[in-house]
C-alpha cells in the first residue's frame, strides 16, 4: 500500500480550485482564436476578442475569469493500492475546496438546501464522483461548474427507435433553446447510453476532454463533427447575439444501455471551460 | 471591425432609453446598481408593501451580477453578468418604479419587453464570462442594502466606459432574434 496524507490532498485540491478558475486551458484559447478568424459577425468578433482578453487578465492577475466560480465538481480516481492517512478523504477534499475558495477570493455559490436556500458560505460541499482504479496513485480532477450553462442542460429518455437522428436533433434543439443564456460560445458535452443518471455523468465527463479530441469510435467521432457543424449553422453565435460561433466543440461519451432505453444527456458548458487535474 | 461605440451616461432619462437601438455598441459611464434573484425578490416584496426601495430607481440601470469577493487593493472582484431571464418576473416592476435599464446576459421575456415599450427602458447585454475584463471598468462599488445576501447584496457602482451592447430596445428591437436570423445558415 502506498500512503497519501490528507494534508497533501487538501493542499492539492485548494491549488486546483484556484488554478482552474484563473487559467483558461490552452485548448480553449486555441479554439477561441480559430473561431475568431472564421467569425463574420462584427459583434461576434468583438465578443470573442473580449473573452480572449479576459482570459489573459485573469491569468496575469490571478483573479477568476468568471465571477461564477462554480459548483466544485470533482472526479477522483483512487488506485486500489492507495491508503489515505490522516483523516477522511471526502472531508479532506471539502477542506481543500473551502481553503481554495477562501484564499483565491472565489465566489461561494452553494446553498445547503435547494428550497430553503441558505448559503453555506464556503462553497462546500463539493460534488465528488469517486472511482476505484488499478495502481497506487490518486488522480483528482476539478471542474468548477457555473450555474448559467448548467441550467441549460437536459437529460432525455429517448426511444430506441429514435436512433442517431433522434439524439442529434435533441442536441441541436437543446443548444438552440439555450440561446445566449449559457454564455456562448459553448462546449457541448453529450452522454449517450447508460441509465438516466448514467447519461448525465457521461455528458459531464465528456466536458473533461480536450477540445479538438475525438471519440475513439469513428462513428461517434463523425457525429461530433456533424453536430458542431449543425450547431454553428443556427446563427445565434457569441452570447446569442448573432454569428457563426455558437459552439467551440461537441464532445460525446457513450456507454452500454438497457434494451428498452436510449438515454441521452446534454451538459452545456460555457467558454469558461474550466478543468484542472493532479496525480498524487 | 466593430461598429463605432456610443458613449452614454447613467442614470438615463426615459427619452434617452428610447433612443438606444438594438445592435448599438455602448460604453457606459456613471452609476449602476446591482441586484440578482434574491435582492429582486426582496425589493419587489418591499414595493408590494408600499415601502421604498433601498435606492431611488429613477433612471437607474440595474446590473444583474453577483461579483466574486474583492481582492485587497481592488475596487471589486470579477463581475460579469448573470442570466437575465431569471429576473423576468421582477424587471417589469422595477421599470414601473422608475428604472430605465437592465444589464445582463441572455434574452429577456415578453413581459419585460412590454414594460420597456410602455415606460421607456432598454436592455443591455454584456459579455458573460468576461468578468475580469468588465471589472476593470468598475471604479467603485459599495454594498448599500441586504448585506446578508453576500454576493447577492445590492451594490452601488461607479463605472467608466463599461462595455455593453443594446440587445433589446424600447421599440421591440431584439438582437437575439435579428442577429440569429442574419447569421443562420439553416
Ligand atoms: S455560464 Fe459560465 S461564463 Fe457564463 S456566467 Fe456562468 S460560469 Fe460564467
Amino acid at each position: 500500500m502506498r500512503e497519501i496524507s490528507t494534508d497533501k490532498i487538501i493542499k492539492t485540491v485548494a491549488e486546483l480550485c484556484m488554478s482552474a478558475n484563473f487559467e483558461l486551458g490552452d485548448d480553449v484559447k486555441a479554439a477561441l482564436k480559430a473561431a475568431y478568424e472564421k467569425e463574420t459577425s462584427p459583434v461576434g468578433r468583438g465578443i470573442l476578442e473580449q473573452i480572449t482578453e479576459n482570459a489573459e487578465i485573469a491569468r496575469a492577475e490571478s483573479v477568476p475569469m468568471c465571477q461564477d466560480t462554480g459548483y466544485a465538481v470533482l472526479f477522483v480516481e483512487i488506485g486500489q493500492d492507495v491508503k489515505i492517512t490522516g483523516g477522511n478523504l471526502r472531508e479532506a477534499i471539502n477542506e481543500g475546496v473551502r481553503r481554495g475558495y477562501k484564499d483565491g477570493y472565489l465566489r461561494k455559490s452553494i446553498l445547503g438546501d435547494p428550497l430553503k436556500r441558505v448559503n453555506t458560505k464556503d462553497n462546500t460541499p463539493a460534488l465528488i464522483h469517486f472511482d476505484i482504479v488499478d495502481g497506487d496513485k490518486l488522480k483528482i480532477i476539478i471542474a468548477p461548474k457555473g450555474g448559467g450553462a448548467e441550467n441549460m442542460s437536459e437529460v432525455r429518455m429517448l426511444k430506441p427507435s429514435d436512433g442517431a437522428e433522434g439524439v442529434k436533433n435533441f442536441v441541436v434543439e437543446r443548444v438552440r433553446k439555450s440561446g445566449g443564456n449559457p454564455c456562448p460560445p459553448v462546449v457541448v458535452g453529450v452522454g449517450i447510453g447508460g441509465t438516466f443518471e448514467g447519461s448525465a455523468i457521461l455528458a459531464k465527463k465528456a466536458l473533461l476532454r480536450q477540445l479538438g479530441s475525438h471519440h475513439p469510435d469513428p462513428f461517434y467521432a463523425a457525429m461530433e463533427d456533424e453536430l458542431l457543424e449543425r450547431i454553428n449553422k443556427i446563427g445565434s453565435g457569441p452570447q446569442g447575439l448573432g454569428g457563426n460561433t455558437t459552439a467551440l466543440g461537441v464532445l460525446i461519451e457513450t456507454g452500454p444501455c438497457h434494451i428498452a432505453s436510449l438515454p441521452a444527456a446534454v451538459n452545456m458548458q460555457c467558454h469558461a471551460a474550466r478543468h484542472k487535474s493532479a496525480v498524487l | 471591425m466593430s461598429k463605432e461605440k456610443k458613449h452614454i451616461r447613467t442614470p438615463l432619462t426615459r427619452e434617452q432609453a428610447r433612443e438606444l437601438k438594438a445592435g448599438d455598441n455602448v460604453l457606459i459611464t456613471g452609476t449602476m446598481y446591482t441586484a440578482r434573484d434574491a435582492a429582486h425578490k426582496k425589493m419587489v416584496e418591499a414595493l408590494d408593501r408600499g415601502e421604498k426601495l433601498p435606492f431611488d430607481p429613477a433612471g437607474q440601470v440595474i446590473y444583474y451580477v453577483g461579483p466574486s469577493p474583492t481582492k485587497p487593493g481592488k475596487a471589486i472582484g470579477s463581475a460579469g453578468p448573470t442570466t437575465s431571464y431569471r429576473m423576468d418576473a421582477y424587471a417589469p416592476r422595477m421599470i414601473e418604479a422608475g428604472s430605465c435599464g437592465m444589464l445582463g446576459k441572455g434574452e429577456m421575456g415578453k413581459g419585460v419587453v412590454e414594460a420597456m415599450k410602455k415606460h421607456g427602458a432598454v436592455y443591455f447585454a454584456t459579455v458573460g464570462g468576461a468578468a475580469a475584463l468588465i471589472a476593470r471598468s468598475i471604479k467603485k462599488a459599495e454594498v448599500i442594502a441586504y448585506e446578508d445576501l453576500g454576493a447577492e447584496a445590492v451594490r452601488k457602482m461607479e463605472v467608466e466606459n463599461f462595455p455593453a451592447i443594446v440587445a433589446q430596445d424600447a421599440h421591440g428591437g431584439n438582437l437575439y432574434v435579428e442577429g440569429t436570423k442574419k447569421y443562420s445558415k439553416e
